[in-house]
């Protein structure tokens, strides 16, 4: 294939996953409002057997309600297969969309915004991706896929065709550097969604009775759980996120600009960044600001990673001029 | 970063609302204040959201000219801005407060935790609590060995997975191991904050002792390290120009390659200046290659390709028909496709002192009133100048940018039509300068490179101190500070055996872990086990 086929698969792959992680999101908003009337199954396998038999009585006295709660509960389960199946799907077309791209610029696939949106969200899904497999995180489906549509969104309007780099990019730091910025970006993305979710559930767990438990959120492990789930994404995020912009950047800002630190608008926002994660490190050590407000500081620092992404390459001027807008 | 515990919580109750405190123990209370981790936590949310302003408002270090022009455009905004060190965020007192006192803050917390961490090196492993069946994990089994197999087994189990070990042979018949692993956590932790302390240090020498000068090279020309040479200079407070590498260059070649057709139509592909140096007085010209990506090291300095552009060579004749200017003027490029501005200043002119402002078009296209650009390469190189005659203002003695006319001692020369005159040439061509002021010829074109030179001492010392600092970070994130304790004693002619972890982090599998570690206590037993293993909560 010729490099302009290659850009044609690219461009079809990636607007094929664009409508697969679509689908996705609404398979998983059909888990959440099955799960809304569905009684909280592992709750009741919980319970001590005479109890249930009881619970089960009660639901063949009580009415439809029992039963309609328990196939809601099937349908949702039902439903969150289908999205994680989606997800992986679209996740492949994404991978084989980032790496055409790359064979058709005939260099690394993500030398401007349109790439790095693509490149990064492939990093996001394959984290999600992998916390599923192992940490059973599906539940983060939604917020994730949602997410995905949005970002692939946002990256049609940054589109630019393939093509070869600006001189200042052609080094082989823009694999070091911007490879680790998508990698802990990606990560931060998730511990993001991880850390809504633990409010939400935090929340919950503080405000509703005992008995009112069910719904979505009750099917969702423990705050203390997705706390910790949120704190192991930010941990492997960090030092990834410091190689690229406090070590990987300024080697490369002293070869190309001659200085290794100049604060560019990209590297105040990088730093900005860096500072507001190194203070939710911090937060979780320390009395008062564990959960809540070190869960807030997390979002927080996501949103000036976010600003540093895309509100720094529209609003600001400075030497990381490689949007392509 | 000390945790904020009761005590503390205490004193400050105290302090709200007792009687004032004496200095010295006032001086106590602040400094456990600004050393405690919800100060450092607090300065270092203030740093990020004292970096934001510098992100937005010009910044004198960074852009010079856009400063300037944000002056121009906001007059009651500067003032204030200007008071508020606006311009220069990152080195304003109150930004340069905030960083300092998180510094302290950082080495208050440093020290006082690197002598605990000492001790706790030396220190013996923690003992054991007296109830194992309150700790997030523990479990048990009864056996017929004696206790002191059972103890000897369990030193050489754990010494085995690199945990260290002690042992109480209790006297009153109650034998412990305690065991403790993971002391490269601190460690790491510690390596992480004076590695941050180092890096701002050798940001700080480089800031003090190094520089920075731009300067333009024209093809054919050359530069040579001194101050007078450059065309901007900035240098730290300790730096002294005789520290300039005397090092000179000359610039043989320029080469510009920019995308031909297709969608990235324009974009550059490569810059290339080529030519030769001289390190030092009396040394052999070596031939040097620099690019973009790959600077030049002359001795502690470095040369970098940063910018490049067009210099037209023009001749002008004044009214007398003397030659009095020849030579490549540098006109600065302004878009993507190169239209470059630029201006031509001839004092010797007579009678009047000559002065043309205007562009330097690569590819010129005459499609509308205004000739454009289209392409950056040199395709079809013209120039687009107006013509000024009078005082050029060179001889007041105040210092004039080279890309700017002073326009108040000139008059702009216009044609029969009244309009101003423009002059359009191509190379080769020359034009007549109205009112027989004499004639102006655009002999070639040139390129020139604009080289940054500077040194930062202290880089390769913040280099190293971020990679350890890394490592340390890693270490403070991923190793477990564990404990773990076995504890014999006698029951009912048996052995009592206890097992139980505890982590001063959260996170791990303690029961997991507990299980593990008993069943291979047990299965290396020579007896088989009598009781099954309860296990605690956990």
């Amino acid at each position: 294939m010729d490099t302009e086929q290659w850009a044609t698969l690219s461009n079809n792959l990636v607007a094929a996953a664009t409508v697969i992680f679509g689908l996705a999101c609404i398979a998983h908003l059909i888990e959440w409002s099955s799960s809304r009337i569905s009684a909280p199954d592992a709750e009741t396998a919980r319970l001590p057997r005479q109890l249930v038999s009881a619970v089960q009585v009660g639901a063949a006295a009580g009415g439809e309600d029992a039963q309609s709660r328990r196939e809601g509960g099937e349908r949702g389960e039902r439903f969150a297969r289908i999205g994680v199946a989606l997800t992986i799907l679209a996740a492949g077309c994404l991978l084989v969309g980032v790496v055409s791209r790359g064979f058709a610029a005939e260099r690394v696939p993500w030398g401007n915004m349109y790439e790095f949106a693509t490149a990064g969200l492939l990093v996001v899904v394959t984290i999600y991706l992998g916390l599923v497999r192992f940490m059973r995180a599906q539940w983060l489906g939604g917020v994730i896929t949602g997410f995905a549509v949005c970002m692939l969104g946002l990256a049609f309007l940054a589109y630019v065709p393939a093509g070869p780099l600006v001189p200042a990019l052609d080094s082989y730091w823009l694999l070091l550097h911007v490879s680790a910025a998508a990698v802990a970006g990606g990560a931060f993305t998730v511990g993001a969604g991880a850390s809504i979710f633990y409010l939400l559930k935090a929340r919950a767990e503080r405000e509703t009775p005992e008995d009112q438990r069910h719904g979505y959120l009750w099917r969702l492990p423990s705050s203390a759980a997705i706390d910790q789930l949120a704190y192991r994404v930010h941990a492997f995020a960090f030092p990834v996120w410091t190689f690229a912009a406090l070590i990987a950047g300024p080697i490369w800002a002293e070869h190309a600009w001659g200085r290794y630190w100049g604060w560019d608008p990209k590297e105040v926002w990088a730093f900005i960044t860096w500072v507001v994660y190194a203070g939710y490190l911090h937060a979780r050590a320390t009395a008062g600001w564990r959960g809540k407000a070190a869960a807030v500081i997390a979002l927080v620092g996501f949103a000036t990673f976010l600003f540093d992404f895309i509100g720094v390459n529209l609003l600001a001027s400075g030497q990381h001029t490689y949007s392509g807008l | 970063m000390t945790q904020v515990s009761d005590q503390q919580a205490r004193t400050r109750d105290f302090a709200r609302t007792a009687p004032p405190l004496p200095p010295r123990q006032f001086a106590r209370w602040f400094w456990r204040q600004l050393t405690s981790m919800r100060t450092a936590l607090l300065l270092l949310l203030l740093l990020a959201l004292g970096a934001i302003p510098g992100s937005f408002i010009p910044q004198t270090k960074v852009d010079p000219a856009a400063v300037i022009r944000f002056e121009r455009e906001h007059e009651t905004l500067t003032p204030i801005f200007d008071r508020l060190g606006l311009f220069s965020v990152y080195t304003s007192p109150w930004f340069s407060a905030i960083y300092l006192l998180l510094m302290v803050s950082l080495v208050g917390c440093i020290v006082p935790r690197t002598f605990v961490y000492l001790r706790a090196l030396r220190a013996r492993p923690p003992k054991a609590p007296a109830r194992f069946d309150r700790l997030p994990a523990s479990a048990s089994y009864e056996t017929d060995e004696s206790p002191d197999e059972v103890l000897a087994r369990a030193q050489s189990v754990l010494r085995r997975r690199r945990w260290r070990v002690d042992v109480d042979d209790g006297s009153d018949g109650v034998g412990v191991v305690r065991a403790e692993k993971g002391f490269l956590r601190e460690a790491g932790n510690l390596t992480f904050h004076i590695a941050a302390v180092v890096v701002l240090v050798a940001v700080a020498m480089g800031s003090l002792w190094g520089y920075k000068g731009s300067v333009i090279v024209v093809e054919g020309e050359g530069f040579s390290n001194t101050l007078t040479q450059y065309d901007d200079f900035s240098a730290g407070g300790w730096f002294d120009a005789g520290d300039l590498t005397p090092f000179s260059l000359q610039l043989d070649r320029f080469d510009a390659r920019f995308v031909i057709d297709g969608p990235q139509q324009g974009q550059p592909r490569e810059f290339e200046a080529q030519g030769s140096y001289v390190a030092e007085p009396g040394a052999d010209p070596v031939p040097y290659d620099i690019e973009v990506n790959h600077p030049l090291d002359v001795g502690s300095s470095s040369v970098y390709l940063v910018g490049q552009g067009y210099a037209p060579v023009v001749t002008v004749r004044d009214g007398e028909g003397d030659v009095v200017f020849s030579g490549p003027v540098p006109f600065l490029p302004e878009d993507a496709s190169y239209t470059s501005s630029g201006v031509v200043k001839v004092p010797e002119a007579a009678p009047e002192e000559l002065g043309f402002e205007g562009f330097f078009l690569p590819t010129a296209v005459m499609d509308g009133e205004i000739p454009r650009s289209a392409h950056p390469a040199a395709a079809n190189p013209a120039i687009a100048l107006f013509v000024y005659a009078g005082d050029l203002g060179l001889g007041d003695g105040l210092p004039q940018s080279v890309f700017a006319l002073e326009k108040d001692g000139l008059t702009q020369l216009s044609g029969e039509d009244g309009k101003p005159v423009r002059l359009l040439l191509q190379p080769g061509q020359t034009a007549r300068i109205p009112g027989g002021l004499g004639t102006i010829s655009f002999d070639e074109v040139r390129q020139f490179a604009r080289f940054q030179i500077g040194h930062s001492p202290g880089s390769s010392l913040a280099l190293g101190a971020a990679v350890l600092g890394i490592a340390g970070l890693l270490a403070s994130l991923f190793i477990r500070p564990r404990r773990a304790w076995v504890r014999t004693r006698r029951r009912d002619g048996r052995t009592l055996v206890e097992v139980a972890r505890l982590d001063r982090v959260s996170g791990a599998d303690l029961g997991a872990d507990v299980d593990e570690l008993t069943e291979e206590l047990r299965r290396q037993s020579s007896r088989p086990p009598t009781t099954a293993p309860e296990s605690g909560k956990g």
